[in-house]
């Protein structure tokens, strides 16, 4: 669990978020202790220890395949930062 | 009479008898709110005239015979926390990427308190996406402490708990994801519970860590936080997470009898840095329970030391992939970019805060190529141990018993700096939701100077709801903390 490699940069850029030079500075020395924190986990046995996802057991959950009321298009774009004929307007994504 | 200091209870029994109308009390609420609020910062905003709406349609459902019996909060003003999606109303988790969101539908828990007959008004601030003890990251300003305003209320869930001891309103739904109801319950000096996962529908509320998550009340008694947890709690098909178990009338399960009940004392917390005033208080509050008949005994949860580590890697990789969905495309605010990808980056990079993105960073991490079994399935695996611990000690006792907080409310600013020092302020209530039991917390006490309140926690075995409320009662009614009232 070493956290040496740990590369802000890379890991925000994987993240989708832009960091000034200052936050990468500030927010990496602070992962950096969060992550020397954690490294307590590395104390522990953990051989023969079922991994715990969830605290309660899930099962898939099915309904009737029918149709059932749900938001209008007009709703579903009524938050929407750009739209036009009635669809989500992005950047191009294809060259 | 002053409308707003009544509980709950109160309320109802004089909106029933029409000695008041739910008018008047949500005007006693709004009047309360514009006296204190700009010294308190707990809510975001309020649609007067949609509360007073409501208010008046539960009038005219009061005036044709109706009362608590048929709906148990007909005409009571709730707020909620600014998490939970109301129909034509903002959601902003306190955070600028939601700019002017207005949510297209009703959350099944808001859906149910205005079955339940509730005035569901106002927005109360958070820690930004409920990441947070203190409520002081908030795009929309730190809430204050109502005992000592240069304190911090607790969090995530600050704004509540502030606004149910100023007073402001009668009762406030939360969240709590590793203690975010429970600790701005004890640092307030309010009534908070934490249900058991899948107690409560998630279903419009925006997720933070979908494993951890859990809604819940919080109030200034517990009779009426078992109030509106009975309205706010069942099976809900849209939510595949909520549990298909009847929900018990938790308000008539309340008793006052605690012979032969044993609570269990966690060894590995008292060695974890409590504040000498906290451990003293505690210790009164224990003898108090052995006067009312209750057992206590020692118990381990050896994994304790664990349970922070382990959260901040679960609940930080649960985080980065539900977060993914804020990025300018569907809503929210959107900062162009010549391409999707930086459009996403240019986005998140000016909406989210500090400690949003400190999060999401670590969970992005911690989930990544060549570190995801070294982390993520490294504390899947504590998890286990953590829930081994407390199957264990709940099979010997009824509950457990602990500080909820190793101190009390602290000064804004202290932490803001050191985020460790943050995290490690959840150290007791953390594990109760990676075990995902339930747990309360219940004023029991003050320190002396300053005069802040000090909480009392108890943990309880899955869907053990009922049994823990009544254990909070019996010490709540023997003692005369929950009578105290802030001056502001």
């Amino acid at each position: 669990m070493s956290n040496s490699d740990f590369d802000i940069k890379y890991v925000a850029n994987l993240a989708r978020i832009k960091l000034s030079s200052d936050q990468e500075s500030r927010l990496g020395a602070q992962l950096g202790d969060i992550l020397g924190y954690v490294k307590k986990l590395e104390q522990l046995d953990i051989n023969n220890v079922e991994p715990m996802a969830h605290a309660v057991p899930l099962h898939n959950v099915m309904r009737t395949d029918e149709i059932q009321p749900s938001l209008t298009n007009e709703e579903a774009l009524a938050n929407a930062p750009k739209k036009g004929n009635g669809l989500f307007v992005v950047p191009k994504i294809v060259e | 009479m002053i409308l707003h200091e009544l509980t709950i209870a109160e309320l109802t029994a004089k909106l029933a008898s029409k000695e008041v109308s739910s008018r008047e009390a949500m005007h006693s609420c709004l009047d309360r709110i514009d006296a204190v609020d700009d010294r308190i910062n707990a809510f975001i905003s309020i649609d007067r005239e949609d509360a007073l709406g409501q208010a008046e349609a539960a009038d005219v459902v009061l005036g044709q015979g109706a009362n608590q019996n048929d709906q148990p909060l007909l005409g009571v003003p709730i707020s909620l926390k600014d998490i939970f999606c109301v129909k034509n109303q903002p959601a902003n988790c306190a955070s600028k990427i939601l700019g002017d969101f207005r949510s297209p539908y009703d959350g099944t828990v808001v859906q149910k308190l205005k079955e339940a007959g509730a005035v569901v008004f106002g927005r109360v601030n958070m820690d930004e996406f409920a990441m947070g003890s203190s409520t002081e990251n908030s795009a929309f300003g730190r809430t204050c402490n109502p005992w000592d305003l240069d304190r911090v209320p607790g969090g995530s869930s600050g704004g509540c708990a502030a606004a149910v001891v100023a007073q402001e309103c009668f009762g406030s739904i939360g969240t709590d994801t590793g203690g975010s109801i429970r600790q701005p319950s004890a640092l307030c000096g309010c009534v908070g519970i934490k249900p058991t996962y899948g107690r409560v529908s998630r279903f419009g509320v925006v997720a933070f860590a979908s494993s951890l998550d859990q809604v819940g009340p919080m109030a200034r008694n517990v009779r009426d936080t078992a109030t509106l947890l009975g309205a706010i709690a069942g099976h809900d098909s849209k939510d595949s997470t909520s549990v298909p178990i009847e929900v018990p009338d938790y308000v008539g399960g309340l008793d006052v009898n605690l012979e032969g009940i044993k609570l269990g004392l966690p060894k590995e917390f008292l060695g974890a840095g409590i504040d000498p005033e906290v451990q003293s208080v505690f210790e009164a509050a224990l003898k108090q329970y052995e006067a009312l008949g209750a057992e206590i005994q020692e118990v381990s949860l050896p994994h304790t030391e664990y349970g922070v580590a382990t959260y901040y890697i679960l609940a930080t990789a649960e985080a980065s992939a539900n977060l993914a969905r804020f990025d300018g495309i569907r809503y929210g605010d959107r900062v162009e970019g010549n391409d999707p990808f930086s459009l996403y980056c240019n986005t998140r990079g000016k909406g989210f805060g500090d400690e949003v993105k400190r999060r999401i960073i670590l969970g992005t991490y911690v989930l990544s190529s060549g570190y995801y079994d070294a982390y993520y399935i490294r504390a899947q695996k504590v998890r286990s141990l953590i829930k081994q611990d407390f199957d264990q000690a709940l099979s010997k006792v009824d509950a457990l018993i602990t500080p909820t907080v190793p101190y009390t409310a602290f000064k804004a600013g202290e932490k803001t700096d050191d985020p460790l020092q943050m995290y490690l302020s959840d150290i007791f209530t953390i594990s109760c939701n990676l075990t995902g039991t339930c747990g309360v917390s219940l004023p029991c006490g003050f320190t002396s100077n300053p005069k802040l309140p000090v909480g009392l926690q108890l943990l309880g075995k899955p869907f053990g709801e009922q049994e823990l409320l009544k254990i909070a009662y019996a010490y709540e009614q023997s003692t005369p903390w929950h009578k105290e009232r802030v001056k502001l």
